[in-house]
């Protein structure tokens, strides 16, 4: 390549590659050594010790909120991925294009309207004496604890993810071919059967894909599990947050982080691969 | 599932969804404006009593004047380098390419936590945590991937034939970037400033990890809510709502208009 076509290029390729090295790679390398470090007087020493790894491992607390936070995204994403699925079918097969633009519209919104505001005011309305079991009581109902609890956290968990299933649910419906559809239709297959028979398979990959994106948000909040699920017993993200902001524990902080972005690697992997696996003939 | 007894069942079902996305967001708003500390049915009166509290806070305001600092700031740098990153990959085919867009458009799916904690740690150690030039650069590297990514939607929108026309009508390739490039991108870009300071505007996590003293609204916000329940909460909440809802609609109003313009149209100008 000539000099001056070499520049040109490189203008354009090279600030995300230097931005991104700098301020992405550098740091979470610099985590996953941080795990390794010392904490000495309450200092982090550059070291090569395996003590925070061995003092996280061997906390029950550690095990305990790793599986509740697993348990919780994979319930994230099942859950999601129901209640998504009739309302991106209605969007993909029941409606005019036009009205699925503004859906799509409308969905993208909150996906970038503050989310802890929006905590906040299902923390209002779910409370003891919030909207939902004030308007239950009218009915001799409740009042019902939600609130502080699984229930609380799940409802946040759906706040934030829903939208974006839909989103991509509704993009994989719509683009699945008709034709195959109504062949199946008219070789005699029932609706209900047509749908679980062509037109999930045919969709998978967004169906997939939007199930992965609600686990990984969800395993990595901590605002639904600390102001609506109560903190108690916390997630890893809760976990990591008072490990950190407790003083100079940011190795084993780091321990957890690390652990976490392994768990959401392997996920991911497997998720991906089986949407795209070919299925046997 | 079918016939009109499941059309209409669709329908309410769709609606269902769309109450449960945005109530809260409806929620805070009407809070926003009652009477009571704890909003229930029936609802209190009228006021702007909230408003008036929180906007005569100074701290407020010092909120409001760092998030407006640092969402300009993170919108110019993450546009800037996403028109980059769409630009290579638009034109340029090189090896190491998947690695490269990885590398571009992986930062939203690590948890923010995580980047928090990964900033606080290598900012500290260069010297710059607790300054607005941290989450300045933090915020660049979240926002940049929605940057690329719609300016990359719009070029692939373009003629890669066009750019070729440039060059043989004598133009030179930073002409040809200048004069058809550019100019093709422009609802983009104003599309993924709009964007990316919303992203910014709104972002919590990492900022509260590394901000320091320079709050921004929404650590602001997470700090209050670590008290008691306190309505200010929604009077800021809707401002910020209404900000980050306009840019939102911003973004893809620009966006939209222009794909459903006649393509011919474009060309000539």
């Amino acid at each position: 390549m000539p000099r001056r076509r070499l520049i040109y290029a490189m203008t354009w390729r090279l600030p995300i590659i230097i931005w991104q090295a700098a301020f992405f790679l550098v740091p979470l390398g610099f985590m996953v050594v941080m795990t390794f470090w010392a904490v000495k007087n309450y200092r982090m020493e550059p070291d090569f010790v395996l003590q925070n790894w061995d003092k996280m491992f061997s906390k029950g607390y550690f095990w305990d909120a790793y599986w509740l936070t697993l348990g919780r995204a994979t319930l994230a994403a099942v859950i999601a991925s129901l209640v998504a699925f009739p309302a991106s079918y209605a969007l993909a097969f029941k409606v005019s294009p036009a009205a699925r633009r503004w859906a799509i519209f409308f969905l993208i919104i909150p996906f970038f309207t503050s989310y802890l505001v929006r905590a906040y005011a299902w923390q209002v309305i779910l409370a003891e004496q919030g909207v939902i079991n004030a308007g239950l009581s009218y009915l001799g109902l409740g009042p019902f604890t939600m609130l502080n609890s699984g229930i609380g956290a799940m409802v946040g968990y759906l706040t934030l993810t829903l939208p974006l299933v839909v989103i991509l649910q509704t993009f994989s419906l719509a683009s699945v071919d008709r034709n195959l559809i109504e062949a199946a239709w008219n070789l005699g297959c029932s609706r209900f059967r047509t749908i679980f028979r062509v037109i999930i398979p045919s969709a998978k990959v967004g169906l997939i894909l939007g199930a992965v994106f609600c686990f990984i948000l969800s395993f990595g909040d901590f605002v639904s599990p600390y102001y609506l699920g109560g903190s108690k017993p916390p997630t890893l993200s809760i976990l990591i947050i008072d490990t950190t902001k407790s003083g100079q524990q940011w190795p084993r902080a780091a321990v957890v982080a690390v652990t976490m972005i392994a768990t959401l690697m392997v996920v991911a992997f497997t998720a991906v691969s089986a949407a795209y696996r070919k299925p046997k003939q | 599932m079918s016939g009109r007894g499941g059309a209409i069942l669709s329908r309410v079902y769709l609606g269902a969804v769309f109450l449960f996305v945005f109530a809260p967001i409806m929620a805070s708003f009407v809070f926003s404006f009652n009477s009571d500390r704890f909003p229930s049915i029936p609802l209190g009166s009228f006021t702007l009593h909230w408003y008036q509290k929180a906007f005569s806070d100074p701290d407020v305001w010092d909120a409001f004047r760092t998030s407006l600092k640092v969402a300009g700031s993170v919108a110019l740098l993450s546009t800037a380098i996403g028109f980059c990153t769409a630009y290579t990959d638009f034109r340029f085919g090189f090896r190491f390419k998947p690695a490269y867009l990885a590398l571009a458009l992986l930062p939203p799916t690590i948890p923010l936590v995580i980047m928090g904690l990964a900033m606080l740690a290598w900012l500290s150690n260069v010297g710059l945590s607790g300054t607005v030039t941290a989450v300045i650069i933090s915020h660049t590297v979240l926002a940049t991937p929605f940057a690329m990514a719609v300016i990359r939607l719009r070029l692939s929108q373009m003629d890669p034939a066009l750019e070729a026309a440039a060059w043989n009508l004598g133009a030179s390739e930073w002409g040809a970037m200048r004069h058809v490039i550019l100019p093709f991108c422009g609802p983009a870009i104003i599309s993924a400033l709009c964007l990316t300071a919303a992203v910014s505007f709104d972002e919590f996590a990492v900022a509260w990890f590394v901000s320091g003293l320079n709050k921004t609204v929404p650590v602001m916000i997470l700090e209050i809510l670590q008290g008691n329940v306190d309505p200010q909460i929604n009077a800021i909440g809707t401002v910020v709502f209404l900000t980050s809802m306009t840019l939102v609609v911003l973004a893809q109003v620009m966006v939209m208009t222009r794909s459903r313009e006649n393509p011919a149209k474009e060309k000539t100008e």
